[in-house]
């Protein structure tokens, strides 16, 4: 057995992952099914003399993670949809100062309360933009226990290396679920990037000032074109997709985060009954994979997208597939995940 | 020759783009002037609200953020929480501090945290075109009562030292003013203790700066520093309030 | 292979434990699992279930409309899951609680008085769970008695005496010989 396996709880993983790499402050507030997370944030960065806070509410913690943020300080908040709409204010704030923060939306069902089981309904509201203005949020969508460790200890990196939040995707089936982790021994991998922007005190330099408010003519296009440059620059270096079979197959399926599993299972189903079905993964919601979906958007091809909401992601996939292979769509909305039986009678009928 | 005045070097010399006869021009200075007198400019974090003193960014010659409306006190806990030997304050007005940002105001209080609040409050919202705010008074004239603010369905002024004397986090709460040289004064020295309290680790201050806004209050300035001692100080009493 | 089991009970009967104990015995097999809890609003006396996937190969879904084991440790949840069960699945029930006769067609049901077991022999009647899941590894033969004793030590950490009722929970529902 393998001593560095550890059984836990994908909430559990993503706090590891982030004191894992480094993160020196966790502002959270309590919401279902993300619980596990201000609760072991609460125990381990105390132990670990780092900085714990449980907020007045989720505005003030995205607020308080901006402040360490400012200062060139790891920072982190999580939460679970309704919390999330709270922070999405914050959210434009950091991307209009341009602040490396990471934040965690363990996804249930919405609109409003909702239920507190896992869904994928908060897709558009993290790619879309979320909060106001013209801006991105680096976007990962684990699928595991090992990938709510794994992406949560890279969000740091990428925030930092392009001054930007970063949103871990994740739900309420990933975040409650157990699974078998390979927990890093290694000390964080820091890349070095630019500080010339923290606010620590002017000792020795000038007074540093960050804002959003950019209200001589022309200042803000100037900074929006600005960001779109990185952005481009995110577009071209961060893009990550999974693929399997896509070779072969008459038909393509689609799909991200714990939905995604299904959809494998699916397809390893459906080829043993000689269906040749293929899989596309995106893990990087923002940026989009969608290359990769418009090099497999040819011949005689059918897409099938599969997502625990109404029709969200399908909406890019129809995008990128730029109307060359029908799309057909399989959702299941409020908090049910797809189940794989019914994906597969969706694939033969397909066939 | 000796020189007895200058600007201090924690005021930028950008020319304030405030109103004749706005208060905020000396808080600035105040605020200036006790970062210098303490000796902790290059270790001061400011934070800037929104509303009028939104430009204050550009007056301090230190480092400076802004933050959401209402936000200031979450923001600066993020700072000090992580930078605990840094001297953060925020500078926030009315709107800002007693409305949007009630919240994160009450519980920042109520955490002792070791920041120092600047609080303005003058009666109106002033950047947005003096709509009512929570501490306009009863049947004061804005541009969202225009029959005089009515206690009914407007509610009441709010009384912001008064309210936060009640967390067991407020070490230092005071209400002075800046309509006279000796209200001015007294300002400086409150102040400065607000800032000498966080540099000695006690905690949670908070001075309200009752400020003139002629502009919106429809007067000239030598009307509106007047009405502050004839009206406005009647209904939010100078004093201190807490200081333990 | 891939079991899919689902363990149900009231709350407070420990029925996420005693999944968390199969996934972590799994793990000490190297074998791939998954754990899923029902965590709904109802943190005591409700109905509580956790659903263990064991496999050699990848896991898609963690939750299972039609599992292969059903451990029921009361009668409600025998109900609740019997009717999704499929053809050649394994039924452990708790006949301490469940008394009508337990009978489906093609399914295999095995009856264990784990409540009066945990009760009279352990002398603690929380270990019902694991006496249920001592029968369970028995007749299923997928994971070993060893490796779910170990998995005690690891889930309770340094529970000394937990540890050791727990384990002796575990042996006397394997050990169970049907009296």
């Amino acid at each position: 057995m393998d001593k560095n396996k550890i059984l836990m709880k994908g909430n559990i993983a993503l706090c590891e992952g982030a004191i894992a790499a480094g993160c020196l402050a966790y502002f959270g507030y309590p919401i279902t099914p993300q619980n596990e997370v201000p609760a072991h944030m609460s125990k381990r960065m105390v132990e670990l003399n780092r900085v714990f806070l449980q907020a007045e509410s989720e505005l003030a913690a995205v607020n308080m993670v901006f402040g360490a943020s400012l200062t060139g300080t790891r920072a982190m908040t999580s939460s679970s949809s309704p919390g999330i709409s709270l922070k999405q204010e914050g959210i434009s704030y950091l991307a209009g100062c341009e602040l490396p923060a990471v934040i965690a939306n363990v996804q249930r069902g919405g609109p409003g309360l909702g239920n507190i089981a896992g869904s994928q309904s908060d897709y558009f509201q993290t790619t879309k933009g979320g909060g106001h203005g013209d801006y991105r949020t680096i976007t990962l969508a684990p699928f595991s226990v090992q990938e709510m460790y794994d992406f949560t200890y890279q969000a740091f990196n990428l925030a930092e290396k392009y001054r930007n939040p970063v949103m871990i995707l994740s739900d309420g089936v990933v975040g409650q679920m157990m699974e078998p982790v390979v927990i890093r021994q290694d000390k964080p991998q820091k890349q070095k990037h630019n500080r010339s922007w923290v606010l620590d005190g002017c000792k020795n330099r000038k007074p540093r000032l960050i804002r959003s408010l950019l209200m001589a003519e022309g200042a803000l296009e100037e900074f929006n074109w600005k960001l779109k440059k990185k952005y481009d620059e995110i577009r071209k270096n961060e893009i990550r997709v999974e693929t399997q079979d896509i070779e072969d197959a008459d038909i393509i399926l689609v799909a991200f985060g714990i939905a995604a599993r299904v959809a494998k299972a699916a397809m390893k189903q459906a080829r043993s009954e000689g269906i040749k079905v293929g899989y596309i993964r995106p893990i990087t919601l923002w940026p989009f994979p969608e290359n990769v979906i418009r090099d497999a958007a040819r011949g005689k091809r059918k897409f099938l997208v599969a997502e625990m909401n109404l029709g969200q992601m399908v909406e890019d996939v129809r995008l990128a597939v730029e109307g060359k292979c029908p799309v057909d769509f399989l959702g299941r909305p409020g908090g049910g995940l797809i189940n794989q039986e019914e994906l597969l009678n969706k694939i033969r009928s397909l066939k | 020759m000796n020189k007895i005045l200058s600007r201090p070097e924690s005021l930028t010399l950008i020319q304030h783009s405030y109103c004749p006869g706005c208060g905020h021009g000396i808080i600035h200075r105040i605020i200036a002037e006790c970062i210098d007198e303490l000796g902790v400019r290059e270790k001061t974090i400011g934070i800037a609200p929104v509303g009028c003193a939104v430009f204050a960014y550009d007056y301090f010659n230190f480092d400076v953020t802004e933050a959401a409306h209402g936000r200031p006190p979450a923001v600066a806990t993020g700072i000090k929480r992580v930078l605990p030997d840094r001297v953060v304050f925020t500078y926030q007005g009315d709107g800002d501090l007693a409305a949007i940002g009630t919240n994160e105001t009450v519980h920042a209080a109520n955490r002792s945290e070791n920041i120092t609040v600047i609080f303005v409050n003058n009666a109106v919202y002033g950047m947005t075109g003096g709509q009512m705010a929570p501490t306009t008074i009863e049947k004061q004239k804005t541009a969202t009562t225009p029959f005089g603010r009515d206690i009914k369905r407007d509610g009441y002024p709010l009384k912001v030292c008064e309210l936060l004397a009640a967390t067991g986090g407020a070490v230092y709460l005071e209400r002075v003013a800046v309509n006279n040289i000796k209200n001015i004064m007294k300002t400086r020295k409150a102040i400065k203790k607000a800032f000498q309290n966080q540099i000695d680790n006690k905690g949670f201050s908070l001075v309200e700066v009752l400020s003139q806004c002629p502009v919106n209050w429809g007067m000239t300035p030598k009307e509106s520093v007047k009405w502050m001692d004839d009206v406005f100080v009647k209904h939010f009493p100078l004093g201190v309030y807490k200081d333990i | 292979m891939q079991e899919e089991i689902i363990i149900a009970g009231f709350g407070g009967q420990g029925v996420l434990f005693a999944g968390m104990l199969l996934a972590q015995a799994a793990v000490e097999e190297d074998k791939k699992t998954t754990w899923f809890p029902s965590y709904g609003a109802e943190m005591r006396g409700g109905t509580a279930n956790s659903t263990v996937i064991i496999s050699d190969d990848e896991i898609g879904s963690p939750v299972v409309v039609h599992p292969s084991t059903l451990i029921a440790l009361n009668e409600p949840s025998l109900k609740k899951f019997s009717s999704r069960m499929k053809k050649g699945s394994l039924i452990i029930f708790n006949s301490s609680l469940v008394k009508e006769k337990v009978e489906f067609p093609g399914i295999k049901t095995v009856g264990i008085p784990a409540t009066e077991i945990a009760d009279r022999q352990i002398g603690n009647v929380k270990t019902a769970n694991l006496v249920a899941v001592g029968a369970y590894l028995k007749q299923r033969g997928i994971l070993k008695l060893g490796s779910s004793k170990a998995a005690c030590e690891k889930v309770l950490k340094n529970k000394e005496s937990l540890i050791k009722l727990n384990q002796k929970a575990l042996e006397s529902g394997y050990n169970f010989d049907g009296k």
